[in-house]
């Protein structure tokens, strides 16, 4: 067996208020298809930004190593020429510029600044070919689709004398078809001596490329496999994603009984959205659930596996294309075409992202709690300035929002207290159901305790609530009862009793067998 | 106008050291005051510096009676102008059109009334109907139609300065019947016995003064009632002074010459009107929150359509308005009238404290942009600076207020 390529040592990486990465190693062989896996938030992304120096040498703690060298990156550049590539989740390709264009973007064959069309052109339908895309190489990028996108990335690297290939999540955006080529293209590529190192976290597809996988938690190292050895199972690498101890973090929680009778206060049928864009795609494929008053509903699923592109396009279809399915409150079917339609039911959706879809960060707490709910504090189309503020008072005060006056703007806030403006924000709606997606993104320890008291009271006071995260410990602490959800469909449900991480975490990983 | 800007503006967080320069008396209260508000203020200021520079330049001749009252009539075309614009602005929009769409509204009213003899009143609101409907295409065009507004605005201006040029056929067509022409160059009648004031002006002016005072102190009142901090007793009544003085003064100034022109009255009722339709209204609410973040706009139930759709409408409403006010003050509608309105009206309400991005600005900064510009115009106009000269300095001027806020905001940032 070859020896190590790369090595990181003791690396920690710490952002304002979080520490990132705590003590992560990482060791690659030369030649190999080396897979990193974790939880979201585990701090695989973080870790390969280190490593390629989108976050330059002293910005964290530790040392890298390539090729026996010790590396300090300044930039992205810097480790492009010692041939390490990463291959970002966001494709990072101009749509309106050709195939060859972008592939020499920022490394142009140029003559005295004007570019060499020839060579260019040349250059680039070789790479082209070693990655097995045959579209000329004048083809706009928007005019192909996702999955050759990304193989034109992969061609970009290679143009790049690419040595060590980093791939961040690369099939998330594609579908079966197209995820197959990409992983057939990773061992094509092997074979030719290139080193590769794979963020995923669907277990089949490391099985099937990988030769070792390292595992990493709350931004630690917990171990590396080896692949082809027979005690990895997907069950090892599983308990290695999820093993920590569940302490007491969740409030008490009386389970709840359902009412004998009572139609669910929302029921999804058949639920199924296409891609906004890849037409072809579903990422919501015949989704059937329910939740009822009193209830806490989990969705369990890793990124990707269609829970916020589910909830979104159920809120006023906000989300995708939509192509079939039913929405019932209380046992009626409604109409939930426009958000404000999905209001009026009496249907809230907290949004995972809270600074670009929750919340006006330019404005005061007091406007952004109101805004869902204007009508509430106005008359006749005139805002009751002080009833509003009365509002946002009563709920810096039972929210605990840690502010001087609710005139501040909600940018000078804290996650934690962010999350709390848009909670309150959409339980003054009067809201029957809530879908809170992934409510404790982001904020730290205290907050999500309170997070997690504010759910609880909702619930005791009859509201039906969807619990979206992907952070498994806390789904098993709070919820009656978990969906999971794994590219796009349910593949399971289980009562609180039934649930463990490890038969959640083997449903969320269950994608279907990847098509050669 | 209002005791609580400070709760429009993102201000930086009250320091540790605030209560440092409340120690330093009324003073350090004022500049604390003034450090929050710094756009806001900083506008005022800025105004009230040019206004002294030319003053003493002018040997005072900017502040007399007559150049004062001129001040109004010639800029109160932009200010309607910049009202409108400053709601676009807001919802992150931009409108190119208004410039041709006031000549052309002016051309509209002078084939009405000057050939076909139309009476005034029945024209005039034609007039200001064929405005909206104008700018309700190009909103829906926008809001619908998904075309960015630069391009629907842009291709609007030059149909409609084309369109003025074909419906005048190229001639200057005047002059306007009486009516028409008081809404540009008009007065309030004169009332009342002889004095060397203008009555109703003066008692204009009184009732402005105690409507002011009353709802400052209702205000405070209900502040306290809500238990808020309140500006300390002796800094609000040092306020409410400044307020009457200055009041009075502009009172008294137009009440020694013919007294208060028709269109201040008009410009009065509007930002009067439209401070309260954005600051209390549930269409001002939503205009603030499509410019700030649109996605958690529309996530949040707002129906961002209709509201850029009703903002485009207004702007269309105003620029007819504008139109009227300036075929009436030249007496004449022309082919060339109106040219680069919808510059001055931008660069008012971005010397105003508007934001590229949209989501900030208020109707009261837009109003301070534009007298700006205004005090510039005619300071350097009796200075006897070439309009050359006045573009370039103007030029600096936008630059200089928007460099500032850059500034401000960064160094708030860090």
């Amino acid at each position: 067996m070859a020896g190590p390529v790369l090595e990181m040592r003791s690396i920690v990486k710490t952002f304002p208020g979080v520490k990132a990465l705590s003590d992560v190693n990482l060791t690659v062989r030369q030649g190999e298809v080396h897979a990193v896996c974790g939880e979201n938030g585990a701090g695989k992304s973080t870790l390969m930004k280190v490593l390629s120096g989108v976050h330059p040498h002293g910005t964290y703690e530790g040392e890298i190593l390539f090729e026996g060298e010790v590396c300090r990156f300044k930039d992205i550049r810097a480790s492009e020429q010692r041939g390490i590539v990463i291959i970002h989740q966001e494709l990072a390709l101009v749509p309106f510029l050709s195939l060859a264009e972008n592939i020499f973007l920022g490394n142009e064959h140029a003559k005295r600044g004007f570019i060499d069309w020839n060579e260019t052109l040349r250059h680039a339908t070789e790479v082209l070919r070693r990655v097995g895309l045959d579209d000329h190489p004048e083809t706009r990028v928007a005019d192909i689709g996702v999955g050759k996108q990304q193989l034109v990335e992969i061609a970009k690297a290679l143009s790049k004398k690419v040595k060590l290939l980093i791939l961040d999540e690369p099939t998330a955006a594609l579908n079966d078809e197209d995820s197959g080529k990409l992983l057939d293209l990773i061992l094509e590529l092997k074979k030719q001596g290139i080193t590769s190192i794979v963020i995923s976290h669907k277990l089949n597809e490391i099985r099937r490329v990988a030769d070792s996988v390292t595992i990493l938690r709350d931004g630690r190292t917990i171990e590396t496999l080896d692949v082809k050895d027979a005690g990895t199972t997907e069950d090892r690498i599983i308990s290695g994603m999820v093993g920590r101890d569940l302490e007491h973090r969740f409030p008490e929680r009386t389970p709840h009984e359902p009412e004998e009778g009572a139609a669910p206060a929302l029921e999804i049928r058949g639920w199924t959205v296409h891609h906004p864009i890849d037409q072809h795609r579903k990422v919501v494929d015949d989704v059937s659930l329910h939740v009822r008053r009193g209830e806490i509903v989990g969705i369990a699923g890793l990124m990707g596996a269609g829970r916020t592109e589910l909830a979104m396009s159920v809120f006023g279809r906000s989300y995708g294309r939509y192509a079939d399915g039913t929405v019932l409150k209380d046992g009626e079917e409604i109409r939930t075409k426009t958000v404000p339609e999905a209001v009026r039911h009496g249907i809230a959706y907290v949004t995972e992202d809270r600074k670009h879809y929750g919340l006006n960060l330019i404005d005061t707490i007091n406007r952004n709690i109101s805004l869902s709910a204007l009508g509430k504090v106005a008359r006749a189309g005139v805002v009751d300035e002080h009833e509003e503020r009365r509002v946002a008072e009563s709920f810096r005060t039972s929210m605990n929002i840690k502010a001087p006056t609710v005139f501040e703007p909600v940018s000078k806030l804290s996650g934690g207290n962010q999350q709390k403006v848009v909670l309150s924000k959409w339980i003054f709606t009067g809201p029957d159901v809530l879908i809170l997606d992934e409510p404790t993104r982001g904020i730290d320890v205290g907050a999500k305790y309170e997070i997690y008291t504010v759910i609880d009271r909702l619930a005791a006071e009859g509201k039906a609530v969807v619990f979206i995260s992907s952070e498994l410990p806390e789904l098993l602490g709070m919820c009656d009862r978990i969906y999971t959800m794994a590219a796009g469909r349910l593949t399971g449900e289980f009562s609180r009793s039934e649930a463990s991480q490890e038969s959640l975490m083997r449903q969320m990983t269950k994608d279907k067998e990847v098509t050669r | 106008m209002s005791t609580d800007v400070t709760a429009k503006t993102p201000a930086p967080a009250p320091s540790g050291k605030g209560g440092g320069a409340a120690g330093g008396g009324l003073w350090g209260l004022v500049l604390e005051g003034m450090r929050r508000n710094m756009r806001q203020y900083g506008m005022l200021i800025a105004l009230g510096l040019i206004v002294t520079l030319f003053a003493v330049w002018t040997d005072g001749d900017l502040l007399l009676p007559r150049n004062v009252s001129n001040l109004v009539l010639q800029n109160s075309h932009i200010l309607i102008l910049a009202i409108g614009m400053m709601l676009v602005i807001i919802a992150g929009h931009i409108d190119l059109s208004v410039g041709s769409l006031t000549a052309f509204v002016g051309a509209l009213a002078a084939v009405l009334m000057v050939k076909n003899d139309m009476p005034w009143p029945l024209a005039v609101a034609l007039c200001l109907v064929i405005g909206a409907v104008s700018g309700a295409v190009q909103g829906f065009l926008i809001a619908y139609g998904g075309i960015p507004s630069f391009i629907v605005t842009l291709a609007g201006m030059l149909i409609f300065r084309g369109l003025t040029e074909i419906y005048l056929e190229g001639q200057t067509l005047g002059p306007f019947p009486e009516g028409e022409q008081k809404i540009g160059m008009g007065f309030l009648p004169e009332v009342g016995p002889e004095t060397n004031y203008h009555n109703l002006t003066l008692l204009l002016g009184l009732v402005l003064i105690a409507a002011v005072l009353l709802q400052e102190v209702r205000d405070r009142k209900r502040q306290k009632s809500f238990s808020l901090d309140v500006l300390p007793r002796n800094l609000f009544l040092l306020k409410l002074v400044a307020v009457t003085a200055a009041v009075l003064t502009v009172t008294l100034l137009l009440a020694s010459y013919k007294g208060t022109p028709i269109v201040l009255l008009i410009l009065g009722v509007l930002v009067v009107g439209y401070s309260y339709v954005m600051r209390n209204s549930v269409f001002g609410r939503h205009i603030y929150a499509i410019g700030g973040n649109l996605p958690a706009a529309k996530l949040s139930g707002v129906k961002d359509k209709k509201v850029t759709f009703a903002v485009f409408l207004n702007m269309g409403l105003l620029a007819a308005l504008a139109g009227l006010v300036v075929a009436a003050r030249l007496n004449a509608a022309s082919p060339k009238a109106g040219l680069n309105f919808e510059l001055e009206a931008i660069a008012s309400a971005f010397i105003g404290g508007a934001s590229m991005s949209g989501g900030v600005g208020t109707v009261l900064g837009a109003i301070i942009g534009g007298l700006v510009l205004g005090v510039l115009n005619n300071g350097m106009n009796l200075l006897s600076v070439g309009t050359d000269w006045q573009q370039v300095i103007k030029g600096f001027a936008l630059l200089a207020a928007v460099g500032f806020d850059v500034w401000n905001k960064r160094k708030v940032g860090s």
